[in-house]
């Protein structure tokens, strides 16, 4: 009879109980030694675990608040969106893809990093509004156990893949929905020309080629390494590494490997956000991430390539994965005029 | 003489203010931000405007009238019978609603389901059975069975009985929950994007397109316009038809479940087994796919980089207790008010408590992020995770609680106040009693909402705070066979957990009506 | 002493009292007799203070009624249907009243009141438990055990048998005497509103149309309706 009463009481005690231990810890007072940082959620939430931070506080008795804002595209939006009062003092997080958009708006302030001079020239905005802080190769990831199995040549060129045999047992992630599906779109047109492009899509379209909504999809749904029926898939140049440190049973030999061709260079950049009370501070944090201590951290934390040039590898990024010598880049101006574009073209293509 | 009701406006301010203020005004916001840089006419808009709008309403449409008709054998059993194993079958079928998208998504491409139409109509039919179960059989084990044995010596089959009597009192739950899950498939996003594909873009995956990745927010607000009046209108259309078939009916106490006899015992059981087990096949694949001890043992290991899985359980749990306190508080005072109060203005208040069920998670997250900094700076606090569940929570508190309000015959009412009993007192011993299992159903599902919640989690969370959801996220965003695994693994005990705490909600419900 | 005066009362478009006037004077039991749908609940409604009434006034001992709520108004009123609360007891029932009125354990009230209805030791039983004639005493003894200064009966023997019907007007008339109550009987049925009440009111359509003893009424009818529906 009384079963509902007591449920209810505890449910409702409960929720006031929460209520009231965690209003101390939900409300953070703001101190002018803290600053706040906002990036996307894969950097946020291995930044706070890993503390990789707590060198700068310790350095400078300045703690560092992360805020995650959702992936790199909801990122920018919310820096442009609170430009007004800003969410933080610092954001990291911007790629190519986006940059101009962030610039457009003007939400950073200019900065020179005193460790510019490590980092290759290619990287570097020569406005300094932007620091790059780390980069990634988008590249075709194959399963090293199906080519052994089926006895098939890996494929060395993007041409190669228009093979229906290739094909079929290939994934690429959406471009208007995945980051790395845009790269790889990116590398194509690197490759083929904005002549040729489209032929090659529409030629992968006639060879079955699978096409999956994000990276999750691609890589845990349609990789023949975990169940699916594609033996290339389009993922990062640091994923061999990866699948080795987060083997199940320790092993010297990645599963996967990466191709050589058609890869496409990410780059992710800090910057000091404009309406800042701190910009000297700020910029000492952007230092920092730029350092060789922080660097050093960036490849097992974020699975990315260090900046700054002087940053030692680990030895899994060194055994498992390779940089590729010349991967396709696009300047982020570019990108902006004809990004729409040519995904339109491509959804008419592959969809229409 | 009219007299303003004091005590009302009082309970009315409660629920007003807190869709007011985390609603309505960020909303507003953002699409005035929008709208005011809208630059109509741009050529070819039109046309992908409505062929997506038209693909969300079909494909929504078909989704709830799907879900209506393969949870129909098992809401039957439940409602109708009580035997062995209803309970953990109800409990089972909620388990669905929780599950991230992304895991549910790999274990239907790994069934070899995908790329379809058909694949995502099953997946929303998947995540919703449990709305109509739930919802539907509240009410259902409550008719008065004389009714039903009336109509039988008046010489109806067993079917007529049903068709003429059962089926027309069961209207406002089953109202009720089509109108959930309308709303629910009308703004799905993971589901549509990870099985259907580009090519089936509803109009919440277009309004994410252009806000996040094209950077037309103008054009995205002219979406969520769009998406808006969509929703209201259905339901404008879905209130009308509330107003016009309440019923209220002779309350029984307890349930009227009984032993299945003869040939009902192979039906139930047929219904049973055959639903759980075809909502069971995705999970199976995903428990197969965490076996492995070492995946369970990870989650307790402290990961470098993704933090201690088992946090985000704890986390999970605070949040969705606070959450649900929240929804019930606020839902309940609503329903209230949508119930004792008659008039235009009540219906409307039913209407507007709906809208963030239909409202994209894009359009809500970063209303937040433009409006919530003042009085205080609310944008970067933990207190949004709560509130932002609570908001597409307290649709379900109300929608499973008004059906069997409205069913209190009024005069139970007027009896407790010419008995000298205060409005709230009235509320307190008459409504609130009757209504509590309702109720506990509202609560339940506002729990689950909280636990399996991850679009407006992800816009603002913090990452020292992480919620299951995001955790799989974050370990499914790394390759390696751990990650996947540990995510598997923690999946399943986000789905273990579900269907634990619901059983205990649940329990509560088999007595008789409590008492406050 | 109740005076209604002229009051009407409306829902959205249809009016469903016209200038209703009825005096009842301490310790008078007026009986409301009409055919169904004359407005007579609604009546007993408006005086309860459940419905607005858009014109005229109530008054209670000289006072006006206007803004007094409900539970304020200390009146009591047996529901058609009787308006049990299912999810409470036979005794949470009857001490329901008593409650409100911050007595915490009506106990002794409780067992006086079942007794004046004849229901001694039926206090723990449910309502689903109770066949229709119980049910009509609980509703009964609910309705008097906090001593209400109006007591108002809407159809009390209304979804009755006939046998039962009438030992029970005999019942509840003898209750009623023995409390000395003040109060108003409504009821289509003209014998049970003879047997329960001093004086007539005959209503039809939303209007009062005369008052009196059933003989001083047949004497000079006002008009061909009432002497036909009281024949």
């Amino acid at each position: 009879m009384r079963t509902t009463t007591k449920t209810f009481t505890l449910l409702f005690a409960l929720a006031i109980a929460t209520v009231a231990c965690s209003s101390g810890s939900l409300s953070d007072a703001e101190t002018p030694e803290t600053l706040n940082l906002i990036a996307h959620d894969s950097f946020a939430s291995a930044a706070a675990e890993t503390g990789a931070f707590d060198a700068f506080t310790e350095d400078t008795g300045i703690a560092v608040e992360i805020i995650a804002a959702g992936d790199a595209g909801t990122l920018v939006n919310q820096a442009v969106l609170t430009k007004d009062n800003p969410l933080a003092d610092v954001l990291f997080g911007v790629d190519d893809t986006f940059l101009s958009r962030a610039l457009d708006e003007g939400i950073f302030v200019p900065h020179e990093s005193r460790h510019i001079g490590d980092v290759d020239v290619d990287l570097v905005d020569p406005t300094n509004r932007v620091t790059p802080i780390d980069f990634g190769d988008v590249c075709i990831n194959y399963d090293k156990a199906w080519f052994a199995n089926t006895k098939l040549q890996v494929p060395s060129t993007l041409a190669d893949l228009r093979a229906h045999l290739y094909a079929m047992h290939f994934t690429v992630e959406h471009p208007a929905t995945s980051s790395p599906g845009l790269a790889f779109m990116f590398a194509t047109i690197d490759e083929f020309g904005e002549e040729g492009w489209l032929d090659y899509w529409a030629d992968l379209k006639t060879a079955e080629v699978n096409v999956a909504n994000d990276w999750d999809t691609a890589y845990y749904g349609n990789f023949v390494r975990y169940g699916g029926e594609s033996s290339m898939v389009v993922s990062y140049a640091s994923s061999p590494p990866a699948e080795v440190i987060f083997a199940t049973e320790p092993t010297d030999v990645a599963p996967t490997g990466v191709i050589e061709a058609g890869c496409y260079r990410q780059v992710e950049y800090a910057a000091v956000l404009a309406g800042t009370n701190y910009p000297g501070a700020a910029g000492e944090l952007v230092d920092y991430m730029l350092s060789i201590e922080f660097q050093e951290l960036v490849p097992l934390t974020w699975f990315v390539f260090p900046a700054n040039q002087k940053a030692a590898l680990p030895q899994e990024f060194l055994d498992h994965t390779i940089i590729p010598e010349d991967p396709a880049r696009f300047d982020a101006a570019y990108i902006a005029e004809n990004r729409d574009r040519w995904i339109d073209e491509w959804i008419e293509v592959m969809e229409g | 003489m009219k007299q303003i009701r004091w005590g009302w406006v009082a309970v009315a301010t409660v629920p007003t203010v807190f869709i007011g203020y985390f609603y309505a005004y960020p909303v507003a916001r953002i699409l005035a931000l929008g709208l005011s840089e809208l630059n109509f006419g741009a050529s070819g808009v039109q046309a992908r405007l409505f062929k997506v709008g038209w693909f969300t309403l079909w494909q929504a449409s078909m989704s709830t009238v799907l879900t209506l008709l393969a949870a129909a054998p098992l809401t039957w059993a439940v409602s109708t019978y009580e035997f062995r194993g209803r309970r953990l079958a109800t409990a089972l079928v909620t388990v669905p609603f929780v599950l991230p998208t992304v895991v549910v998504g790999t274990a239907f491409l790994a069934l070899g389901v995908g790329g379809s139409i058909w694949a995502i109509l099953a997946a929303h039919v998947f995540f919703n059975v449990a709305v109509v179960v739930r919802t539907v059989s509240t009410l259902w084990s409550r008719i008065d069975p004389s009714l039903q044995e009336a109509a039988h010596i008046l010489g109806a089959k067993e079917w007529q009985v049903f068709r003429r009597i059962t089926l027309p009192l069961l209207r406002p739950a089953i109202a009720a929950a089509s109108s959930i899950i309308f709303l629910f498939t009308f703004t799905s996003f993971g589901v549509v994007l990870v099985l259907g594909g580009f090519r089936f873009a509803t109009l919440e995956v277009e309004i994410y397109r252009q806000a996040v990745t094209l950077f037309d927010l103008p054009l995205a607000a002219a979406l969520a316009v769009v998406q808006l009046v969509g929703v209201s209108l259905a339901l404008y259309l879905y209130s009308t038809y509330q107003e016009r078939k309440t019923v209220s009916w002779t309350l029984q106490r307890g349930s009227n479940r009984r032993k299945p006899t003869g040939g009902a015992v192979w039906m139930v059981y047929a219904a049973t087994v055959l639903t759980v087990g075809l909502l069971a096949v995705p999970l199976m694949v995903l428990v197969s796919r965490s076996f492995n001890g070492a995946f369970y043992r990870a989650l307790l290991v402290t990961d470098p980089v993704v933090g201690t899985p088992a946090v985000a359980v704890r986390n999970s749990l605070l949040f969705a207790t606070v959450a649900m306190g929240l929804a019930m508080i606020v839902g309940l005072m609503a329903a209230a008010i949508i119930t004792r109060r008659k008039g235009q203005l009540s219906r409307w208040f039913d209407m507007v408590l709906m809208l963030p069920l239909g409202t994209s998670a894009v359009t809500i997250g970063f209303g937040f992020i433009v409006a919530l900094d003042w009085p205080f700076d609310l944008r970067a606090t933990l207190w949004l995770i709560p509130i932002a569940h609570a908001l597409v929570a307290v649709p379900f508190v109300v929608r499973s609680t008004v059906p069997t309000l409205r069913a209190i015959p009024e005069d139970l009412r007027g009896a407790a106040s010419t008995l000298g009993a205060r409005p709230w007192q009235v509320w307190r011993h008459v409504d609130l009693p009757i209504v509590s299992r309702a109720a506990l159903v509202g609560a339940a599902f506002a729990f689950v909402i909280s636990l399996g919640e991850f679009g407006a989690t992800s816009f603002i969370a913090r990452p020292t705070t992480p919620t299951i959801p995001t955790m799989i996220f974050r370990l499914l965003s790394r390759p390696g066979e751990t990650s996947f695994g540990t995510a598997m693994a923690l999946s399943v005990v986000l789905a273990a957990m579900t269907a634990g705490i619901v059983m205990w909600i649940d329990r509560a419900q088999a007595g008789d009506i409590g008492r406050f | 002493m109740l005076e209604v005066k002229t009051i009407d009362v409306r829902f959205d478009d249809t009016q469903i009292l016209y200038q209703a006037s009825l005096a009842v004077s301490e310790g008078e039991i007026v009986a409301v007799l009409g055919p169904s749908g004359s407005g007579k609940s609604t009546l007993l409604r408006a005086i309860a203070g459940l419905v607005d009434i858009s014109a005229g006034d109530i008054r209670w001992e000289g006072a006006t009624l206007s803004g007094v709520a409900p539970h304020l108004r200390g009146f009591g009123l047996m529901f058609q249907g009787y308006a049990l609360f299912p999810h409470m007891s036979v005794a949470d029932n009857i001490g329901f009243g008593l409650r409100m009125k911050g007595q915490s354990d009506p106990f002794s009230e409780v067992a006086t009141a079942l007794e004046l209805v004849g229901l001694a030791g039926f206090g723990e039983r449910t309502i689903d438990s109770l066949s229709g004639g119980e049910r009509q005493r609980v509703a009964l003894a609910r309705t008097l055990a906090p001593h209400p200064s109006l007591v108002m009966l809407d159809e009390p023997l209304g979804a009755l048998d006939r046998n039962l019907r009438q030992r029970l007007v005999e019942d509840t008339h003898r209750v009623l005497r023995e409390r000395k109550v003040t109060g108003i009987v409504v009821t289509h049925d003209r014998d049970e509103a003879v047997a329960l009440s001093d004086r007539l009111v005959l209503m039809r359509n939303g209007q009062i149309v005369q008052s009196g003893s059933l003989a001083e009424i047949l004497g000079d009818p006002a008009d061909e309706w009432v002497r036909e529906f009281l024949e």
